[in-house]
């Protein structure tokens, strides 16, 4: 048990009042909770903050708000678990109501960077925890006892022969103070957080019921398709909307800046409407070609960074006493984000007011935006939330929700604007394409420098400077480069280190084969190393790091393959959490197939085991999934994949049959895992594909044309 | 626009539409069935997939004037009580992350094991490998298709 504050700078982060037909309201204020992770410059300013509400009903039914958007990684289930299990109440009592973007009572009401439940923890216990106490308060004054003489178990309170239920005590609750002080419980106590709950939307998704922006319908609602530049680079100069006009339920062809948006009665009809537009667009910036990109990247990588990211040491002196170089390139493609579910959004935007509705991934940020765009105050955009038909990072960025309410203003009626899966595709906001080169001194039987250039479109720093093996290493430095391009890019699912942990996975495989180390031996002493004598500032977990490797090695049994199988190994610190995997490949013939992933995990408290797993086998298939085959180009400005036909995805029976995920049991603070076990499946199944084939692989994807491996 | 009478989970149903309007969005449009999803508009992807008697198709790329007079059968009518052994499979095993391919993934594999009630791995892989799950739950996909089979 620990005693937790309520109050930070004496005002309380928790506000209390009666709900409407008796009953208990508490509402919440994270901001004011004070957290500061250590990590805190790396993620947006935003994302630190995050609040919600609960209420009790007289009838005993607990209503959970949740206020972070629901993009698949099951927060709409996590977060309530939490608040329920410090309220202690019985889980089935509990209903969850998804939140719309409400910043008087919400905030980082944001779904990115696996960061929602670390960053809520403390403060969704609490807010379980002070309704508890006020419940039991309000009881020990009725019954006129000590309120520690009370004790509470699945929504009831008991002590000293008496017993009544949270329902019936609430509206009496609602009218205490809120205490200064409250306890939380101790995790071994847990009853709801650790064990397995559905998730709370699993009927209505199994139903086929209308969760989805994509499903939104509204009386008087126009379907909206419209049409972009085909390239990156142009410009609108004319169009005909003749024939579009001409098309049965086309009721309007506007323009709106450098796009046209076709209105009509159904979603079928304005993608006709579209299709028969006739548009001449014009060069407005250059039209770049992947060759250029790759050409531009390389001539980065050879050049000399003003400034390093990292350094330690002195590497070009060991670089020239060296035994041997081991340097190579590794090379990532620009990438679609393709959530099944494309764009899309609903907007009404009236002289009073824009009401939104849609998928969403940062809506307080899309408000600012639109509240812009419009000239409007943000006072007057209000943004509801759909269930999300994935993200993935694309859902990040509200370019569409902006032009929903564009088309919207203009044609002065409510729109559901849509985007067909070109539109999706080729209108995207993209993984930047992105090179590395790698360099590693080796002098008797040691990796003794370590340097790293990186450089990607548009990327920022394409590099995690701090990220392992920094502070290993006494000779140590990292550059990045930034290429401008006018190719539009941003988050992908793990940013940076979706590619990044492949290359530096694949890269220390290969040092360790030259030094003749076993590659999980070679990392362990590394990370050693980095324990015993760190060079410069340690910014992981060295004991996680190591927990991990030691318990992937050992379920995944490194070392002791059957006949026929080969293993990889990758780890990596991801998001805050700490991952090692195992890839384990046969041959089918020529074709080498990934059979098994063995993953170990660090995530701190594991909140929903039956989500956890389900997250992390998912981003253990996306990240094969793109080593292998993502795959998206340009020429011109224009992208040379609009589809599933030419962009490839994984699919059933590509994946591994068999992915174990062991969780290391512990009782630290929970982190997130949206993210964190996709980076590091590229180096493992490239590692093991190696051991498989001979062929060291530096390129993704790893299958380019009709070659089917895995 | 023309007249056209479906029969969508055992309800008659008048339309008037375009003729090479695809089914799916006559389903999600014109009678707000909107349990069957788009996600790619060319047959790829497999979010739009429904029984038509009683064979998986893909509703993107089927024309209304095509399934006219056919028994159309969509995530809303796979049973009343959200019971059919695949939904049950699905709620067992937690399927779901998005869920927006879901409907087009149960569809899919309801129509393989009414027709092969106890499919092999391989079986399984070849029926479902037209329906994309971007969230990649296919290990549990897999699962519940073969927790259904046992149910059924």
């Amino acid at each position: 048990m620990s005693i937790i504050a309520t109050k930070h700078n004496r005002r309380s982060f928790l506000k209390v009042s009666t709900a409407a037909g008796g009953g208990i309201v508490l509402g919440f204020n994270w901001a004011l909770t004070g957290c500061s992770p250590k990590d805190a410059a790396k993620i947006p300013a935003e994302w630190h903050k995050l609040n919600g509400f609960l209420k009790i009903a007289s009838d005993g039914l607990i209503t959970i708000m949740s206020p972070n958007p629901e993009v698949g990684q099951n927060i709409k289930t996590a977060i309530p678990m939490i608040v329920a299990e410090e309220l202690d109440v019985d889980w089935n009592n509990v209903i969850v109501e998804q939140a719309p973007l409400n910043t008087d009572v919400f905030t980082r009401q944001v779904a990115g960077g696996s960061q929602s439940l670390r960053h809520g923890w403390t403060s969704l216990r609490t807010t379980g925890a002070t309704a508890r106490q006020m419940l039991v308060n309000a009881a020990a004054k009725k019954w006129n006892v000590d309120p520690a003489s009370l004790t509470t178990s699945d929504g009831v309170i008991s002590g000293n022969g008496n017993s009544i239920s949270y329902g019936d005590i609430a509206s009496e609750a609602s009218r205490l103070e809120v205490p200064e002080e409250v306890a939380l419980k101790d995790p071994k106590d847990f009853k709801i957080i650790g064990t397995s709950r559905g998730n709370v939307d699993i009927e209505e998704i199994i139903a086929g019921k209308p969760l989805f922006g994509l499903d939104t319908y509204e009386e008087g609602m126009q379907y909206a398709v419209a049409l972009r530049p085909p390239a990156f680079g142009l410009k609108l100069k004319s169009f005909d909307d003749s024939e579009s006009r001409k098309v049965n339920g086309v009721n309007d062809v506007i323009q709106f800046g450098n796009k046209i948006a076709v209105l009509a009665n159904s979603t079928w009809a304005a993608i006709k409407g579209q299709k028969a537009l006739k548009a001449e667009w014009e060069e407005d910036s250059k039209l770049e070609s992947t060759a250029y990109h790759n050409e531009e990247l390389i001539k980065l990588l050879n050049t000399k960074a003003d400034e390093p990211r990292r350094k330690d040491g002195n590497v070009e002196a060991q670089f020239t006493r060296a035994d041997k170089i081991v340097e190579k390139i590794y090379e990532a493609p620009f990438l679609p984000h393709c959530p099944l579910e494309p764009m899309n959004f609903f907007a009404n935007v009236t002289a009073e007011k824009a009401e939104l509705k849609g998928p969403i991934q940062t809506p307080e940020r899309t408000r600012k935006q639109v509240a812009e765009v419009l000239g409007r105050p943000e006072s007057e955009v209000f943004i509801d939330l759909t269930r999300m038909g994935g993200g993935f990072g694309r859902r990040l960025y509200g370019d569409f929700v902006v032009e929903s309410a564009q088309i919207s203003e203009l044609a002065k009626t409510p729109v559901k604007l849509v985007f067909t899966r070109e539109d999706d595709m080729t209108a995207g906001t993209y993984r930047p394409s992105s090179k590395y080169r790698f360099k590693a001194a080796l002098k008797d039987g040691k990796m003794t420098a370590y340097q790293l250039v990186g450089a990607g479109t548009n990327i920022g720093n394409a590099t995690r400077e701090d990220n392992f093996p920094a502070s290993a290493m006494e000779h140590y430095l990292v550059e990045s480069h930034n290429m401008s391009s006018n190719i539009t890019t941003g988050a992908w699912r793990a940013p940076i280190t979706n590619f990044l942990a492949y290359a530096e996975q694949a890269f220390l495989d290969e040092v360790a084969e030259e030094l003749g180390i076993d590659p999980v031996q070679f990392r362990l002493d590394l990370f050693e190393q980095a324990k015993s004598n760190p060079t410069g500032e340690l910014k992981y977990d060295v004991d996680k790091s190591i927990g991990v490797i030691k318990l992937a090695a050992e379920k995944g049994n490194w070392g002791k393959a059957k006949d026929g199988v080969s293993q990889g190994f990758s780890s990596y610190y991801s998001h805050n959490t700490y991952v090692a995997e195992i890839a384990e490949v046969r041959m089918d013939g020529n074709t080498p197939k990934v059979t098994k992933v063995v993953c170990a995990i660090d995530c701190g408290i594991v909140v929903n085991p039956v989500s956890a797993i389900n997250q992390v086998q998912g981003g253990i298939v996306d990240g094969i999934g793109h080593a292998m085959y993502g795959n998206f180009s340009f020429a011109n400005g224009q992208p040379q994949m609009s589809n599933f036909d030419g962009f490839r995805l994984i699919r059933h029976g590509e994946h591994p049959p068999t992915i174990e995920v062991h969780f290391v049991k512990n009782t630290s603070d929970p982190t997130g895992l949206g993210e964190p076990s996709l980076p590091p499946s590229g180096g493992a199944v490239a590692n093991a594909m190696y051991k498989a084939t001979g062929v060291r692989l530096y390129k993704q994807p790893f299958v380019q044309g009709e070659i089917n491996i895995g | 626009m023309a007249i056209f009478n479906l029969n969508v989970n055992g309800n008659q149903h008048q339309v008037d539409v375009d003729p090479d309007t695809p089914i799916l969005w006559v389903l999600r449009d014109e009678l707000r069935l909107l349990g069957t999803k788009y996600g790619c508009g060319i047959g790829q992807c497999g979010a739009c997939t429904i029984h038509i008697d009683g064979n998986a198709s893909r509703s993107c790329s089927m024309q209304v004037s095509q399934v006219a007079d056919k028994k159309i059968t969509t995530i809303e009518g796979l049973s009343e009580e959200i019971n059919h052994p695949v939904q049950n499979a699905w709620r067992t095993h937690d399927v779901p992350q998005c869920g927006y391919c879901q409907a087009g993934q149960m569809m899919s594999a309801s129509a393989l094991l009414s027709i092969n009630p106890s499919p092999t791995d391989a079986e399984i892989e070849t029926a479902m490998r037209g329906n994309i799950c971007r969230c990649a739950t296919y290990v549990r996909i897999h699962e519940a298709v073969k927790t259904a089979s046992q149910n059924l």
